[in-house]
Parts: C-alpha cells; structure tokens; sequence
C-alpha cells in the first residue's frame, strides 16, 4: 500500500486528446506536500505517513503545532493527513512528493468534502416528488408526505428519508482515472468531478477496487530523485535524495525559525537557539560522516 | 494567473499552430475538413455548409453548420479547437444581421438564401481566399457519397 497525496482543487475545464476525443477534468495542484511524520508498527501498532500541504503563517499556528514542526525543520503547513501504508513504502520524512506519484491512466480514489447546502427539505435532498399545487393542497407543497403507516407498527422507522443537512460531509470517489499530469508546475489532471469547491482540500490514493499499475514509483513519487519503480534497486537512491532534501529544509526552516522568535517571543529566544545551534552541529556531523561514507564507496 | 485559463490557453495555442483558426461568424459558408478513422485507415471528410450559429467561449468556443443532404436538412456542431478538424475553410462570407440564423430551419429553397457580403477595400484579403462562390458539382456528389 502507498501512501496517498494532499492537493488542492483548482477547477474543471476539458483537455483534448491526441486521438480528437475531449475528456472533462478537474485541475488538482500538489504543492509543498512533504512528509512530515511517520507512525511505524513497534512505536504505534501501525505503520503510516502524515503529509502535509499549502503554507500556513507561522503567527498563525498555534503553538504545539509550530513546536512539532518546527521538530521535524519544515515551515507550518495548511493541511495534515494521514496515510496508512506497508512497511516497505515509508516515506522519510522531510521529502517531497511530486505530481508523477500517479501514473497517467492509473485508476485513483479521491476523498474531500462536499459543497454544503444547509438544511434541505426531502425535495432537494431526497428527490421526493412533493405535494400537488392545487386539488385542496394547503401551504405544504414541498413537504415529505406521510412518514409511515398507523398504529401498527405505530412508529417511524429509522432511515426514514427526511428534510436535514445536505452536503458538507465526507465523502469519497472511487476509480477516478488519472488522464494527464504536469510535474512542473504540480498539476493532476482527473477524469470527471471532484467533491468540494475549488480551494478545498482533496486526498487522492490509489484505487483500492483496481490494480496499480506496474510502472507506478515506490515508495513514492518524490522530487528531485530519479524515481524506481519496484523492481529496482531501491534502499540507494533513498538514502542519497533524502539527506539532500532534509539539509536543504533545514536551512530554510532555521532562517524562518530565528525570524519568528525574534518577532514574537524574544525572550525565549536564547534557549531555543542553542538547541538548534546544537542540532545544526549534528547536522553538520552528519552530512561529514555521509560524505565520508561516499568517498570510501567511491 | 489562473491556471485553468492558462491550461487553456495553451491548448488554443497549440492547436492554432497546427492548422488555420479563421475568422468567420454566423452567415459563412464554411468547409470542414475534419478526419474520420474507417477501421485502421484514416481519410478526410468534408462537411460543407452554413454556418448558422458560433458560441464564442475561448477554448469552449463551437459553431453549427447546416446543410441540405439527400433534401433532409442536416445540422453539424463542431469545437472551432477540436483536433479532429484537419482545416477550417471560409468559402463565401453572407450578409447577415443577427448573430444565429435558427429562422432558416424552417426555410427551404429560395428563402433559405442568404445574400453574399459586399467587399469594401479592407476586406479584399478575405475575398481572394473566397475563390468558390458556387460549389462545383463534384463536390455535391462526394457528399452524396458519404
């Protein structure tokens, strides 16, 4: 199983295709979703990844969701998800997934929250054909109609179709087909429509009811590496693309970090600068014992 | 800024690169070339007749072509950007005073015409493209054909 992607819905418009057909799609854009956790099965009983995606104001994140990013060395995210996945497809964290994750024409299941429509009555939510417009009909005629029979069972049943809340819940989407996607500027493209109006927030997974498609990445489509399919060799490539995308998330964070604390809490600053200081000296002892370890591979 | 106009605009584009997007409105008599696949093999088909209605909607953007075959009258709607269309052809320019001619539905013969538009010196471009102005008979049996 692999992990799934955090994006954001943009619109819908048509693409044409090379053999003169149009398809209909929604545009998705994935931008800066990064791992930003990982559950494994000895600490938690379960193994999965948490992405997170779009930026969130530093001043505006509360505080223990700032410390635990700020754990990790990676800006304050909009939108966190988790992701159940096999042992073999985590994702270290820091990395960055990029829009190949999915395989043009692979089959996706897509999860958001549908546009609310408020409390409507069984007509709209329901279909419920409604009262008639005249024939003695007083003031009720959009109403239900009778909700069951007489004394006996002397009850309504549950699930009886009623007036209620319409939309705004979860729902899911299955075996979606993935028509196009633009690595460059982070685009997926989507046969048909998606739950939710544009701006909200979509999670997309690989079908659970089709396979996946052999060519597919693993453990997943990350940026900036040169992605292998199953059958490659797979723990090296790993190994080099995320010590490079961990430094350079560490850098940008410990720019903004110092920027924050000087702005809101100054005097704390001090103490928290040490540890990062400190955490850089181990960076750095890091990056030294990998570059070494290179050099005698070489 | 926004990506789906620009995702559109760049189809637009592309297609536009292939082949000639004329300029033409409801009135013209057009030609369009468009590509049928007959099993494996893939041949041209031309559609001709008139253009009685165009929906200006950027990538979105159709037109009706109507035309008289076999003596039923036939209606055709077509993307302008569809990638199936191998060439746009205006044949004759009509004068015309309302965007979509639905009223020639129910006209036939000689009410069903509609008078060519006059040339002024900024329109020569346009007129020497138009060389046909009454479509030779052979074409008239291809349609038969089809």
């Amino acid at each position: 199983m692999r992990s799934g992607l955090i994006v954001k819905k943009i619109g819908m418009t048509r693409l044409y295709l090379e053999d003169g057909t149009h398809v209909p799609v929604t545009v998705l854009s994935l931008k800066d979703c990064q791992v930003v956790a990982n559950q494994s099965l000895i600490k938690n009983g379960y193994n999965s990844v948490t992405l997170a995606s779009g930026e969130a104001k530093p001043k505006n994140t509360n505080k223990s969701q700032r410390e635990a990013f700020a754990k990790v060395k990676i800006t304050p995210k909009q939108k966190q998800m988790e992701f159940r996945v096999s042992e073999e497809n985590m994702i270290p964290i820091g990395s960055e997934l990029s829009a190949n994750h999915f395989v043009v024409g692979q089959y996706v299941d897509a999860t958001g929250i549908t546009i609310g429509k408020g409390f409507a009555g069984a007509m709209k939510r329901h279909n419920f054909g409604g009262l008639r417009a005249s024939h003695g009909v007083s003031i009720s005629h959009r109403s239900h109609g009778s909700t069951g029979n007489s004394q006996d069972p002397g009850r309504v049943f549950k699930g009886k179709k009623m007036a209620g809340q319409m939309g705004n819940r979860q729902r899911t989407i299955q075996n979606l087909q993935v028509v196009a996607a633009d690595q460059d500027r982070g685009l997926i493209f989507i046969k048909g429509g998606l739950p939710g109006s544009k701006g909200s927030w979509v999670s997309l997974k690989d079908a659970v009811k089709k396979a996946v498609p052999s060519d597919a990445p693993y453990p997943a489509g990350l940026k900036g590496a040169s992605n292998s399919t199953k059958d490659d060799n797979r723990s090296e490539v790993e190994v080099d693309d995320v010590s490079s995308d961990k430094n350079k998330v560490a850098e940008e964070v410990v720019k903004e970090e110092v920027q924050i604390e000087e702005e809101v809490k100054k005097a704390e600053a001090p103490t928290k600068k040490e540890a990062i200081s400190k955490e850089e000296n181990l960076d750095a002892k890091k990056q030294e014992k990998t570059e070494d370890k290179k050099e005698k591979e070489n | 800024m926004n990506i789906i106009d620009d995702i559109e605009r760049e189809q637009m584009k592309e297609i536009s690169e292939k082949r000639d997007v004329p300029e033409f409105s409801a009135g013209d008599t057009m030609k369009v070339h468009l590509k049928v696949v007959e099993g494996t093999r893939e041949r041209i088909q031309i559609f001709e007749g008139l253009c009685i209605a165009k929906s200006n909607r950027a990538l979105n953007s159709t037109f009706t072509v109507r035309k008289i075959s076999n003596g039923e009258g036939v209606e055709r709607v077509f993307p302008v950007y569809s990638p199936l269309i191998n060439k746009l052809e205006v044949v004759r320019k009509g004068d015309v005073r309302r965007a979509k001619l639905y009223y020639l539905r129910g006209r036939s013969g000689k009410k069903a015409r509609i008078a060519e538009k006059r040339m002024d010196n900024k329109d020569v471009s346009i007129s020497k493209n138009t060389v046909k102005e009454t479509p030779a008979k052979e074409e008239i049996k291809k349609d038969n054909n089809e």
